[in-house]
């Protein structure tokens, strides 16, 4: 076995290499460290491969779980997109009585128009309001069969911006509009606005508190598979601190670990949720189409995906610290 | 390099595993630690290795006193400190390579200067065309060496050993032995246990024996 002798090195010449390690200096540590991190990176997805019925099912737990408060939150902002089409929120219809004179309506006009709480005014004459009514769907063929117009005149009213987001004024305004005599009925646009506000609003507390909830249990189960790894790795983590490997060396692959599953977990969920929307989007497009809307369902888009691979990798790489903090230094040789 | 001083180390049991060893290892220095089974061989390299810490006394490595060495710094101080393990310890999920380049990933080297130091082990152990096979593929005597590439791969200034050849035959067992006075004559300080009289009396080195948890050092076995 003597031949061997001549080329491992001797500690005089190990001393001399450190003293030249400190030169090179802070560089080539920081290389180090980088190439460690990438190394880590690596062999914890290469890890990840081996067990590919394990790593899958963990990573679909961790899709279905971010999926299900990212369809709701594309749910709720195309809602919201919905009812932010409307320009003015507090658009009234005022619905005159049916067979007013045209020059009793546009005394009217002239009247409102000098109301300097109002800022639009829009006159549809029951003819024009009939023919918009035919291009509509469904409806062409039944109105053809009607002897008369049985529609009123209407007036679209838009009050004054500053008057808009005074909820008691534009009450006010309201009753005003009412006792006019040509008026038979105001229907105020708000309402239906407001209501279906707080309904968003709802939507958007249930999707936090589903958000919450779901990423607890992310943290959770991501936890729990990198606790399961420690364990089936012990032998690994005894030998790797008796030759000197820091915590922080040792947790370093279960942390890449949990942020692998965190992302690929994103990964998923944003498939699931484009094919949800791919599926449902046809459906709820056509079914806009029937009430003469443009609707359709948000696109979760690039930005989507990005945000909530992000989301799930952050969640992924909190859930493998709690259980590698609290199990990693428990181990020791 | 290493130092006991009236070391003793009591378990939480109260068994008393070692009571107040003293005796100093040079750089340059080679022993053989022998005496009974549960006579205290494993406890005191496990308070060098600083798995245990001594209940009284002084232990001091490298002019350092272990003793008031924190936590912390543990990882930093088995850096400078090789280990063979009677089990040998390697890992099988992964190749030979990979097991002796460990101790320089922990530490952070340079992969191109793992790539050197690692072959130069296995070189040293004859094992250099074995690098890419998985340990289990290995004979025994054959992990055993693996696991002196491993510990001696990033060049420590002390060398220990716990039963290195445990399972050899004697003709192995010469061999590894030989490995370690190599290591011995250029600088390191090498301290092996074992209850394997017949080689420790063929060495010539010198022994320290220990007897429940008493240290008698006996000078070299030369004529046994």
């Amino acid at each position: 076995m003597s031949r061997y002798k001549t080329r491992m090195e001797t500690p005089s010449q190990s001393r001399r290499s450190g003293a030249v390690e400190k030169r090179r200096g802070l560089i080539s540590v920081v290389r180090a460290y980088f190439y460690n991190h990438r190394k880590n990176a690596a062999e914890s997805f290469h890890r990840m491969r081996g067990e590919p019925l394990q790593s899958v099912m963990t990573m679909l737990v961790v899709a279905i779980a971010l999926a299900l408060p990212s369809m709701l939150y594309v749910g709720v902002s195309s809602l919201q997109q919905l009812s932010g089409s409307w320009d003015s929120s507090a658009q009234m219809t005022l619905f005159l009585k049916k067979g007013a004179k045209d020059k009793a309506i546009e005394g009217l006009i002239k009247e409102l128009e000098s109301n300097d709480e109002l800022a639009e005014i829009h006159y549809i004459s029951p003819s024009e309001a009939l023919d918009a009514l035919q291009g509509s769907a469904g409806f062409g063929e039944a109105l053809t069969h009607l002897d008369d117009n049985p529609l009123p005149p209407v007036l679209l009213v838009v009050p004054t911006a500053a008057i808009e987001a005074d909820v008691p004024r534009v009450e006010q305004l309201v009753k005003t509009l009412t006792q006019q005599p040509l008026v038979e009925e105001v229907q105020l646009d708000m309402k239906w606005l407001q209501r279906m506000q707080q309904i968003l609003d709802i939507g958007r507390q249930i999707t936090v508190l589903l958000g919450g909830a779901l990423s607890l249990g992310v943290l959770l189960v991501v936890g729990n598979t990198i606790r399961l790894a420690i364990e089936n790795r012990r032998e690994e983590i005894l030998v790797v601190k008796l030759v000197g490997g820091t915590n922080g060396f040792v947790r370093r692959p279960f942390l890449y670990t949990g942020l692998w599953y965190g992302m690929f977990g994103g990964l998923i969920a944003w498939l699931g949720v484009m094919v949800a929307q791919f599926w449902l989007g046809a459906t709820v497009t056509r079914l806009a189409a029937l009430y003469q809307s443009d609707f359709a369902l948000k696109n979760i888009g690039l930005d989507g995906m990005l945000l909530i691979i992000v989301l799930g990798g952050i969640l992924g790489l909190v859930g493998a610290a709690l259980a590698v903090g609290r199990h990693i230094a428990q181990l020791e040789p | 390099m290493i130092e006991f001083e009236n070391v003793s180390k009591r378990y939480p049991d109260g068994h008393e595993a070692l009571s107040q060893v003293s005796f100093v290892l040079d750089a340059g220095e080679m022993a053989f630690l022998t005496g009974h089974s549960g006579a205290g061989k494993s406890t005191l390299l496990k308070l060098i290795m600083l798995m245990e810490r001594p209940s009284g006394g002084q232990l001091r490595v490298n002019g350092k006193n272990l003793n008031r060495l924190h936590k912390s710094q543990i990882p930093y101080y088995r850096r400078r400190v090789g280990v063979v393990f009677q089990n040998h310890q390697l890992l099988f999920d992964r190749t030979v390579f990979d097991n002796v380049a460990l101790p320089l990933q922990v530490s952070g080297a340079q992969h191109r200067d793992i790539e050197r130091r690692v072959r130069a082990a296995l070189d040293k152990v004859g094992l250099l065309s074995k690098e890419k096979l998985n340990p289990v593929q290995l004979s025994g005597g054959e992990q055993q060496r693996i696991g002196i590439a491993r510990a001696v791969v990033h060049t420590p200034r002390i060398l220990l050993a716990d039963e290195p050849t445990g399972n050899l035959d004697p003709e192995l067992s010469a061999e590894i032995m030989t490995l370690f006075e190599d290591f011995r004559n250029v600088g390191v300080c090498v301290l092996v246990a074992t209850h394997d009289v017949a080689l420790i009396s063929s060495m010539g080195e010198r022994v320290l024996t220990l007897d429940h948890g008493r240290l008698s050092e006996a000078g070299a076995l030369v004529t046994l």
